[in-house]
Formats: C-alpha cells, structure tokens, sequence
C-alpha cells in the first residue's frame, strides 16, 4: 500500500491548495529529482565524456549510469538507451533516422487515428519526401485498437508500424505485443510511443520485443528537455543521426572522413542536458522506489472513483468510461470546453481543454474539443470529489462570471 | 456619460449569453464579394471564419462561424453588429479602443457600446485571446481591402 500523504510531501508544488490533474501533459516534480539537478549546477559541473579530471569523472559516472537505471526500468542492455530531448525527439529520429533509409516508395506504414502529433507527423514528411503509403487500423465502436482490427491491414507491403502504447485521449492500452508479434511474422518494425505509457504501467521492452521506443522525463517526475528512445542494438546501429558534432564522433579528417562513435554515443552530438539526464534518472529511481506496479494500481483505484462519480452526473458526456489508464475524456453537455476547463482553473483545478494534439480523433470523438483529466500517483479521492463537486454545479452563467 | 452596462454584472452576464445563445451574422457567405480570414489559434481551440464585404470604404457586412468557445463567439458576434455599416476609418477607432479596453488602458466606452461586456477579460490572460480573436480577423480583412484598393 502507498502512503499518499506522505508521497506528497515530496513534491513542493503539491505544498498549495492546487489539484492538478494535467498529468498527460506533464508532471510535478520531486524534491529529490530537483536536488539531483541543482547539485550538478552547484558541485559538480564539468563536460561529460571528455575530462581527464577528477570531476569531469564524476560527471561521466553519474550520466553514464542513468543508461543502467533506463536499462533496468525497462528491461534492455544500456548500449540500447539513447538520450533524447524527449519522446518528441525520439520519435522523429526513428522517422528520419531509420525510416527515410530503410523504407521505400509503396512501402506502407501503419499508424492509428489517436497519434499524437509527434509519432504521425514525423511519417506525413516521409510520405511527401520518400512516398510510402500510410494506413490506418480502424477503430472497433470504443475507439479501441484490437488485434483483429491491425491484423486486418496487416500484409507484406507494410513494413513498419508506428503506434501509441497508450492513447493520450482515451487511454487506453494498445496491445502492442501481439502487434509486435504478427507485425515481426511479416518482417516489420515497430516503433512504440511510450510518452502515456512508460510514466504509469510497467514496460518491459523484451516482453513486448517491441523495435524502438521513445518517452519523455518530464512526464514521469522528471525534467523537461530530455527522454529516452530505445531501440534493438542492431536497429540503432542502421539508424542514423540526426545531428552531427562533436560527441558523436570517434575520429575524423579534413578529407571528409568520419568515423562514428558506437551506438548509443554516436546520437548524442554536442553536450547533452547533462544535469537533466541525470535528474531523470533519479526520477526513474524515484518511480521504482514506490513500485511501478503500486503506481498502476493506486491510478485504477483513482480512475474508478473517478469514472463512477462522473457516471452519477447527467450533465456529462463521458468519452471513455472504460479507459484502461488515468486519461478520463469528458464534456459538460452545452458548455464549451475552453470555458469549463477556465472556470475550473479560477478553482485552481487544472486540467486540460483541447483536442490534445491527436486532432484527427475529432472525427472519431465528434466534437470539436473535450476536457481531459490525466491522473498521476500523487493524486487523492479528495481531489476528485473537489473536482466532481465543481463539474456538478456548473453552469455556464457560471464560467461567464470568471472574467466579469 | 458612462455606459450603462460596465457597472452591470448581471446586464454583461445577460448580453454574453444572448450573443453566444443566438450569436448575429453567424453564418459564412458563398459570394465573391466578401473576403475572408481564417483565425485559428495554436494554443487553444477557437477556430473561426470571419468574412466581410466591404465596398466604397464603408463595411457593409461582417458574418463569421466555427468552433468558438463562450467568449470568442460573444465577442465577435458583438464585433459584427458594432462594424456593420461604419466607414473603414470608423470601423479602426472601434477597433483601437477595444484594444485598448483589453489593456486597462484609456478607451471610449460609449463608442464600445455592447462591447465593454469585456472590459475585465483580462482578469483571465488566457482568455484574452478568445475576446479578440474575431477582431484580430477583422482588422486583417481591413487590411486587405485596403492593400486591394491601393
């Protein structure tokens, strides 16, 4: 059993009266990772990978064991963890990196509806620069994708799949392994977004023998400006870097030679946010501590309380009552969203209002914006009644009241 | 003379609803003669079509739809019905002291008439943005016209 109060007490931005449930787009931060950051700026700065002193060493120590604290959260050897800006930047260099040399004209990716931006765009560009084919798995009547459903465009011209593990506007859990398994009978990739996922259920990469996967610190207690991407040591070694410079490369001459460092160096050109590496690996730490497990659990028993009192208002329509994760999509019948999400905000409630950067769902959802509330493991069963109790009273005089 | 309605809650909670419940000119027109913004905001949701036919310097008519929260579709609805019929160069002095409104500062509120149901948007920086939203697209559809006619 978790101790929430205590849990909370960790966090200085959970020391005010702020619910804050906009954990999908990013998260609080825990003492021990902002200290973890600050004490590299105050005790030990110094390049990594480069100094022959003594703290120039201890930064090489602490940066290169976050790649063990990666390996061990979900389960891959450290010469598989790529440093990143974030999952963003981990997606495009799977896109840029591996696709544009890999994948031909005709060739076919499968994508789904629910992307976020960041891993559909990145193949909107290679169907402009390379002309491979994009298809989509239908959705069954929930917005689920099911293992029928992807099998139903899966056939040899594919060649690559880019999916979510967990849809930033439903929530719900891809089957990815399954998906690995019949996309690997056919002899494609798959490269998973774990932005959603990684932060709240546990990954294990060989179990899902999932080909590459990008997620972003921030989104699990960590730091903005950096992340993860995994990917198959053979994989990494095909793929190319997107930036060139020094760190990246072993040796080089003025005849335009250039030898590469090994994977997983050769992708992380120029100084890397080195104190943000490190702050995520206590993040990470931080997580394991308390159990990913725990943290899985401690969100359902948050979502069904939270799914089962929004069911007992009638001025709701409810998206996804049966989200496997902490993502809860709703509206106020007749209210537009901006103008709840506003006037919960004046309550210092904070969630979001949008179409959550998956727009093509709107022809799926059939409205033009909803709210969404993203648990996380250090919210309370009062901070969700707070919440319930506001959406129960709204009226839309109400939210007009806020900027009169 | 002040305006009536700045010191009104009640009466600004009441001209809002009306505007957004049954909000003017609130449908686009297929004709030629009316040019047309299209306003979309990266950080929140508001997407509108405002369109205008203006001819012989005077603004003849203004219409607009999308998908708009409370306040943007109030407030451009209130824009249409403030415009319609004014000169360019009117239409721009209404235009300034909206603005101006938004920003506390110095502003005509006679000449605002509906329009001061905002005067404390700014309360909400976020919702700024959807109070002017309909105006930032007349002003481009000004512009226009008048790059056509130089």
């Amino acid at each position: 059993m978790m101790d929430i109060e205590k849990i909370r007490k960790d966090f200085p931005m959970l020391q005010s009266d702020i619910i804050y449930l906009d954990n999908g787009a990013t998260t609080f931060k825990p003492q021990a990772v902002i200290e973890t950051m600050d004490s590299y700026y105050r005790q030990y700065t110094a390049n990594a990978h480069r100094g022959d002193y003594k703290l120039a060493l201890h930064v090489d120590q602490a940066y290169e064991n976050v790649r063990n604290i990666v390996a061990e959260f979900i389960n891959c050897d450290k010469d598989e963890v790529v440093f990143t800006s974030g999952a963003t930047e981990g997606l495009n260099m799977i896109a840029q990196g591996y696709c544009r040399r890999h994948l031909h004209k005709g060739d076919v990716i499968i994508s789904t509806y629910a992307e976020h931006a960041s891993n559909i765009l990145p193949y909107y560009r290679l169907k402009e620069e390379i002309g491979v084919e994009i298809v989509y798995v239908p959705f069954d009547k929930d917005g689920r994708i099911t293992v029928d459903n992807f099998r139903s465009v899966m056939n040899e011209k594919v060649k690559f799949i880019a999916i979510n593990c967990v849809s930033n506007v439903l929530g719900y859990i891809n089957p990815i392994k399954e998906i690995c398994a019949i996309a690997h009978q056919y002899g494609a990739l798959v490269a998973v977004d774990g932005a959603q996922s990684v932060p709240h259920i546990k990954t294990d990469v060989k179990e899902l023998d999932c080909d590459f996967l990008a997620f972003s610190a921030h989104k699990l207690c960590g730091p903005t400006g950096v992340g993860v991407l995994y990917g198959k040591k053979k994989l990494l070694e095909e793929t190319e870097p997107l930036l060139l410079g020094g760190g990246s490369n072993a040796r080089f001459n003025s005849c335009g030679e250039v030898l590469l460092k090994d994977v997983p160096y050769k992708f992380e050109a120029g100084t890397q946010p080195i104190g943000e590496v490190i702050a995520m690996g206590e993040a990470i730490c931080y997580l394991m501590n308390i159990g990913m497990d725990n943290i899985t659990n401690y969100e359902h028993q948050l979502r069904d309380h939270l799914i089962g009192s929004l069911k007992q208002l009638n001025n709701l329509n409810l998206y996804n009552p049966n989200t496997d994760t902490g993502i809860v999509t709703f509206n106020v019948k007749g209210i537009f969203a901006q103008d709840v999400a506003s006037y919960l905000g004046n309550k210092n409630i904070c969630l979001r209002s949008g179409n959550h950067c998956a727009k093509i769902l709107v022809d799926f959802l059939h409205t033009p914006a909803t709210l969404r509330c993203s648990l996380y493991f250090y919210n309370t069963m009062e901070e969700i009644d707070k919440l319930v109790k506001e959406l129960q009273d709204i009226t839309i005089e109400k939210c007009i009241d806020v900027i009169l | 003379m002040s305006n009536p309605i700045k010191d009104d809650p009640n009466l600004k909670r009441e001209v809002i609803m009306d505007h957004y419940e049954y909000p003017r000119n609130h449908h686009l027109h297929q004709s030629d003669r009316y040019i047309e913004a299209h306003m979309a905001s990266d950080s929140c949701i508001d997407d509108i079509h405002v369109q205008a036919l203006i001819e012989n310097g005077i603004i003849k008519d203004v219409a607009f739809d999308g998908v708009a929260c409370t306040i943007s579709t109030a407030s451009t609805s209130i824009m249409s019905e403030l415009v319609k019929g004014k000169t360019i160069e009117q239409a721009k002095e209404i235009i300034r002291n909206y603005y101006a409104m938004i920003d506390q500062k110095d502003y005509d509120e006679n000449m605002l008439e509906e329009a001061v149901v905002f005067d404390t948007v700014g309360k909400q920086a976020n919702r700024i943005k959807c109070a002017t939203i309909g105006w930032h697209g007349l002003e481009k559809l000004i512009e226009e016209s008048e790059k056509k006619d130089e």
